[in-house]
C-alpha cells in the first residue's frame, strides 16, 4: 500500500487530507491518471508530485511502502 | 536549534541573526516577511500557512546549501511559520552573513525567490467575503462548506 497526501486547495478537492491506495508498481506518471480518475476536480496541470519526500520524476516507480505527496503550486513566503 | 525549520510559535528575527554571525562575518543581512493586512484594496483579515513539514525543512536546507555553494563564504539560516498569523506577523525570516555586504543582500533575495519556487508551503488568505488557497481559484461566499 501507499500513503498518500493532499495539500492545501487539494485537499479541498478530494475532501481528504490523506488515504491509503494499492499502488504499489505504478510510475509517477500513472499516479497522474490515477489521481484524474478519483477525482475529476483536481487541476492536474498545475500539481507536482512528491515521492518520500522529494520531487519524483514521471518514470519513478512507487513500491509498497512509500509516500505520495499531490503539491499545489506553493505559496510560501 | 535548527538552522531550516517551520515553526508554530512567533518568529523571533535575533535568533536567526546570533546563529549565522561568525568572527569571518562583515555582514548579516535580514529579511522578514509579514502578513500584509491589504493586497491591491482587498483588505486581509489573517493568514493560514500550512506546510508539507519535513519535505519543507529538507528544501530549506537545500536552498541554504545552494547559497553556500553559490556564495562561498555565506551562512544561511530560515525560519517559516505555519499556523493562523495575524496582520503583522512574521511569516518568513531569512538571515545570511559573508564576509562582505554585496553577498549577503544577494543571496537573502535569492532564497526568499527559491522558497516560493520549491518549499511545499501554502498560503490560505482570509478576507471578510471568502477564503483562497494561493494559487487557486478565489472561492465565492456562497461556495464556502463551513463544518
Amino acid at each position: 500500500m501507499i500513503k498518500l497526501y493532499y495539500f492545501a486547495g487539494l485537499r479541498e478537492v478530494t475532501g481528504k487530507a490523506e488515504e491509503m491506495a494499492d499502488l504499489a508498481g505504478q510510475t509517477v506518471g500513472d499516479l497522474y491518471n490515477w489521481i484524474t480518475d478519483q477525482y475529476p476536480a483536481v487541476p492536474i496541470s498545475s500539481v507536482r508530485i512528491a515521492l518520500n519526500e522529494e520531487y519524483a520524476l514521471s518514470t519513478d516507480v512507487v513500491q509498497d511502502g512509500d509516500v505520495v505527496a499531490f503539491i499545489p503550486p506553493v505559496s510560501g513566503g | 536549534m535548527s538552522v531550516f525549520e517551520i515553526v508554530t510559535e512567533p518568529i523571533v528575527p535575533q535568533t536567526y541573526a546570533d546563529y549565522v554571525l561568525r568572527p569571518e562575518a562583515g555582514a548579516v543581512t535580514m529579511f522578514t516577511g509579514h502578513v500584509r493586512e491589504w493586497t491591491e484594496g482587498v483588505r486581509t483579515l489573517y493568514l493560514a500557512y500550512e506546510a508539507y513539514v519535513p519535505m519543507a525543512q529538507k528544501k530549506l536546507a537545500e536552498i541554504g546549501r545552494e547559497i553556500e555553494e553559490k556564495w562561498i563564504g555565506t551562512k544561511v539560516a530560515i525560519a517559516h511559520r505555519i499556523g493562523e498569523l495575524q496582520i503583522g506577523d512574521i511569516a518568513v525570516v531569512i538571515a545570511v552573513s559573508s564576509p562582505h555586504r554585496s553577498d549577503a543582500y544577494e543571496a537573502n533575495e535569492y532564497a526568499i525567490e527559491r522558497i516560493k519556487e520549491i518549499v511545499p508551503i501554502w498560503k490560505q488568505e482570509i478576507w471578510e467575503d471568502g477564503t483562497q488557497w494561493i494559487g487557486n481559484q478565489r472561492k465565492k461566499p456562497k461556495e464556502i462548506i463551513y463544518d
